[in-house]
């Protein structure tokens, strides 16, 4: 019982980050700040949700192979995330700045 | 509450699909194809309880793997070009002499 209420709790809370890392790249100004959005939302839902299914599924396989999924993505979201921001910003892809703005009004 | 998790997961991919038909850069895209994998391995799990075959996690196992490597190759062909030299410098070499 209290297990289900906490995996009810971890569950959702990652479901709501989700949403939230999907708000913010879809409306955020630039590819660097999506990318903040994106890459931080990641890696703590999918902890949060395959947390969440742990608890329900007990001592078991299930529970192992659950256990290699959040490895995997554990390391390679971030490493992802680095792959793009550094080729982006190789390629000259420029963060926008608020001084940008200004210097363009200006 | 394993249809409202996977009912988030699904709206956080539709968010993420919008960005990545509209995303300005390839980059953009990039990150929001990596995200979507990253959802749907999650959306993969959670249906594997919902349906209470958990057999689907071998699935979520590749499809986890498989959308690392695919968006680590993606970058390389949008960074180099080709696929043909795992050297950087060397390829770069070729680069500065065709120029």
């Amino acid at each position: 019982m209290i297990l289900d209420i906490l995996s009810w709790i971890l569950l959702l809370a990652g479901g709501a980050l989700g949403i939230v890392g999907g708000i913010g790249i879809y409306r955020f100004p630039d590819f660097y700040s999506r990318l903040h959005a994106a890459g931080i939302t990641d890696t703590l839902c999918a902890m949060l949700i395959l947390l969440g299914l742990g608890l329900q599924a007990g001592w078991s396989i299930a529970a192992f192979k659950l256990a290699l999924i959040f490895a995997f993505l554990f390391f390679t979201s971030p490493t992802a995330s680095h792959a793009l921001a550094n080729a982006a910003l190789h390629s000259g892809l420029n963060p926008k700045m608020d001084r940008d703005e200004a210097e363009a009004k200006s | 509450m394993f249809i409202a998790a996977s009912l988030a997961i699904l709206v956080t991919m539709g968010l993420a699909l919008v960005r990545a038909l509209a995303g300005p850069t390839t980059y953009d895209r990039i990150a929001a194809v990596n995200m979507f994998g990253t959802k749907t391995v999650l959306l993969i799990a959670v249906l594997a309880f919902l349906s209470g075959r958990t057999d689907l996690l071998d699935i979520a196992l590749a499809y986890a793997l498989i959308n690392f490597i695919g968006v680590v190759a993606a970058l390389k062909l949008v960074t180099q070009g080709d696929f043909h030299s795992s050297n950087y410098k060397e390829s770069e070499a070729e680069r500065g002499e065709q120029e």
